[in-house]
């Protein structure tokens, strides 16, 4: 990551302000909404598993925890600042105990990949079965496959009757994104960041050199859970219901999908692939000559196979092969350190 | 009496749909390292072979065991020479590959069939047992099981391909040095194995309604199944299968059909944990 932090988050507040501008020009802030926030679930699994190297089938899992903590909680409660608290918090102490159970076990790749899957789809059915009247948590039904509907919305803290929503909900979301967008880059550039990226470079050096490789695993997990958390509870808001559809695979594979279109170890690209591909499916959900999932099952393979870093790192080195200055090769480098030799010898 | 051997059954029919269901997949994870995660989309094409053959006029056990097999093998072939083969080795990325092109066929399923639910009515009759019904049809998908298991237990022990087959899953650079193309029995293997998918998705098809999206409910407990067995091939689908059928029905009888399912991925949770490396990791070494 070149540049200093002030540098970052110039750029970062410059462009959101721009962004928040322009953007409402072109699509409506209805769909625009839910782009911002694909945009943070896209970031949340971009940053364990872009930075942390922690493939994670199941971030719907905590998406959908956010999402009905919120809704739970703002049926009993009847105001929003509380339940959007909570929304963040159940699913970070959930991912806590769960990545806990798994890093404490020293489990990787395919078998973190089967438990997070495993975990997504207890909850998806254990949440589709609770349509009876005796699963209810305070005054809240869960409701079954029809999910919940009719909580309080969002509304200006402390001032139930004052909702927001409409224009001042994307508002809301889109500086949301941007806070969560600079927390990640703070975390990243801290000491923690750095080790949590050695530890995907490569763990046992890690470990032999002294950090606590589960611990710092477990606290990043939780940490992407944490912000799934906050996306699922403004989806929530959004939708104003939720379903059991938000813990389904289909939505965990999207969320795969737009980090490995985005770009993987960077913070832009999960952020961009998910409103681009999200906007894409919006616009292909109006025709009926092709099947939606064949295009993003088509889009998948083929990044898979042609373009396995993504659009942002793609574009990025573009970028710098074509404007950039160009930093001194190995062998230039080399070249010149021993013609320094020689003129000192 | 009669309670105790409808649960007995109940449960060997439950054993061998995880076999049938897994056993696609664990050829392909077994041999290739390779998983697939559009293995219960196979699944859903062998179903619809099937009913399409069937409707055509062909008798419905040519179809589910000839016709079906030939047509999700064909199209594995397909898969494996344009995508797989140049993801060897990259474990997460061929998921990530296959898992698009999961997606891909339900699309595509979608525009051919439509979002609607068909299916054919079971070829066997149920029989009553005493006060209960049994479904004549789970004796057929039990004894397809056992009979899957067998042959490929023949095959991989008897027979010179399966020889050559197991050589090339230990050391396929000794394989390739002694003649026998790597690539060639890659192949072949991904043929067999998703031919075997075609196979279970066509011999479960008469009992459930088909759509699209049919393969979504095999994939997790395949996956889990392969996963949990661990690196040996037969022994580890057997005791896997076993240990996850029992227990989904043992809580499917005591409390619901829904906790069945939560148990058996509970416990799935729970094997991994402690037995990371799979049930044949630990025991049954260096089976087969």
């Amino acid at each position: 990551m070149p540049g200093s932090l002030q540098k970052d988050v110039l750029i970062a507040v410059v462009v959101t302000a721009l962004l928040i501008w322009l953007m409402p020009l072109l699509i409506g802030t209805y769909t625009l909404t839910v782009l911002v926030i694909y945009g943070m679930l896209g970031l949340s699994l971009g940053l364990i598993w872009g930075f942390g190297g922690i493939l994670c089938f199941g971030q719907a899992a905590f998406f959908g925890l956010g999402a009905y903590t919120y809704a739970i909680a703002a049926i009993n409660i009847g105001e929003s600042t509380l339940p959007m608290i909570l929304a963040v918090l159940v699913p970070a102490v959930f991912a806590a105990l769960l990545g806990a159970m798994m890093f404490y076990g020293r489990l990787t790749d395919v078998y973190l990949g089967v438990i997070t899957l495993v975990v997504t789809l207890i909850l998806f059915k254990f949440i589709n079965s609770t349509a009876g009247p005796q699963y209810v948590i305070g005054t809240a039904r869960l409701g079954g496959f029809n999910g919940i509907p009719g909580f309080q919305t969002l509304n200006v803290p402390g001032d139930p009757e004052a909702y927001i929503w409409g224009d001042a909900y994307f508002y809301v979301c889109a500086i949301a994104l941007a806070l969560v967008y600079l927390l990640v880059s703070v975390l990243l550039r801290s000491s923690f960041g750095r080790i949590a990226v050695g530890i995907r470079e490569n763990e046992t050096r890690l470990s032999l050199m002294g950090y606590d490789v589960r611990a710092r695993k477990t606290v990043l997990f939780a940490v992407g859970a944490a912000i799934a958390g906050l996306a699922g509870a403004l989806f929530a808001n959004w939708g104003e219901i939720v379903t059991p559809n938000l813990f389904s695979l289909g939505q965990s594979a999207e969320i795969i999908i737009w980090c490995i279109v985005g770009g993987l170890g960077t913070r832009l690209g999960p952020i961009l692939g998910a409103a681009g591909l999200a906007y894409l499916k919006f616009l292909l959900g109006q025709q009926s000559l092709v099947d939606n999932t064949l295009i993003t099952g088509l889009i998948l393979v083929l990044f898979v196979l042609f373009l396995p870093r993504g659009v942002v790192p793609a574009l990025a080195g573009l970028w710098r092969i074509s404007f950039g200055r160009r930093p001194l090769g190995r062998i230039h480098q080399a070249r010149r350190h021993r013609r320094r030799e020689r003129g000192h010898g | 009496m009669d309670l105790s051997f409808v649960i007995l059954v109940e449960m060997l029919y439950a054993v061998a749909s995880l076999i049938l269901i897994s056993a696609g997949l664990a050829v392909v994870f077994g041999m290739m390292k390779v998983i697939n995660l559009a293995h219960g989309e196979f699944m859903m094409m062998g179903g619809y072979a099937t009913i399409t053959a069937v409707n055509l006029g062909v008798n419905v056990f040519v179809a589910m065991i000839v016709i079906a097999p030939l047509v999700v093998g064909l199209i594995g072939l397909v898969v494996e020479r344009l995508v797989i083969r140049h993801l060897y080795g990259r474990l997460v990325d061929t998921m990530l590959a296959t898992w698009g092109l999961s997606l891909f066929f339900i699309g595509l399923a979608t525009m051919i069939f439509g979002n609607t639910t068909t299916g054919i009515s079971t070829p066997i009759p149920g029989f009553a047992f005493g006060d209960y019904q049994i479904n004549g049809y789970n004796f057929f998908i039990i004894l397809v099981s056992v009979a899957l298991l067998v042959a490929v237990l023949f095959v991989l022990k008897a027979t010179r391909a399966g020889l050559i087959a197991r050589g090339a899953m230990q050391r396929a650079d000794m394989a390739a040095a002694l003649g026998y193309s790597p690539d060639r029995i890659y192949m072949a293997t991904f043929f067999c194995g998703s031919a075997l998918s075609g196979l279970a998705g066509a011999v479960l098809a008469p009992l459930v309604g088909l759509v699209p999206t049919s393969g979504g409910a095999y994939i997790a407990k395949a996956f889990i199944t392969v996963i949990a067995g661990g690196p040996s091939l037969i022994a580890g689908l057997f005791s896997s299968a076993s240990f996850f059928g029992v227990i989904n029905q043992v809580f499917t009888f005591a409390i619901s059909p829904v906790i069945g399912e939560v148990a058996l991925l509970v416990a799935a949770v729970v094997l991994l944990r402690l037995l990371p490396q799979g049930i044949t990791g630990s025991f049954f070494k260096g089976k087969l």
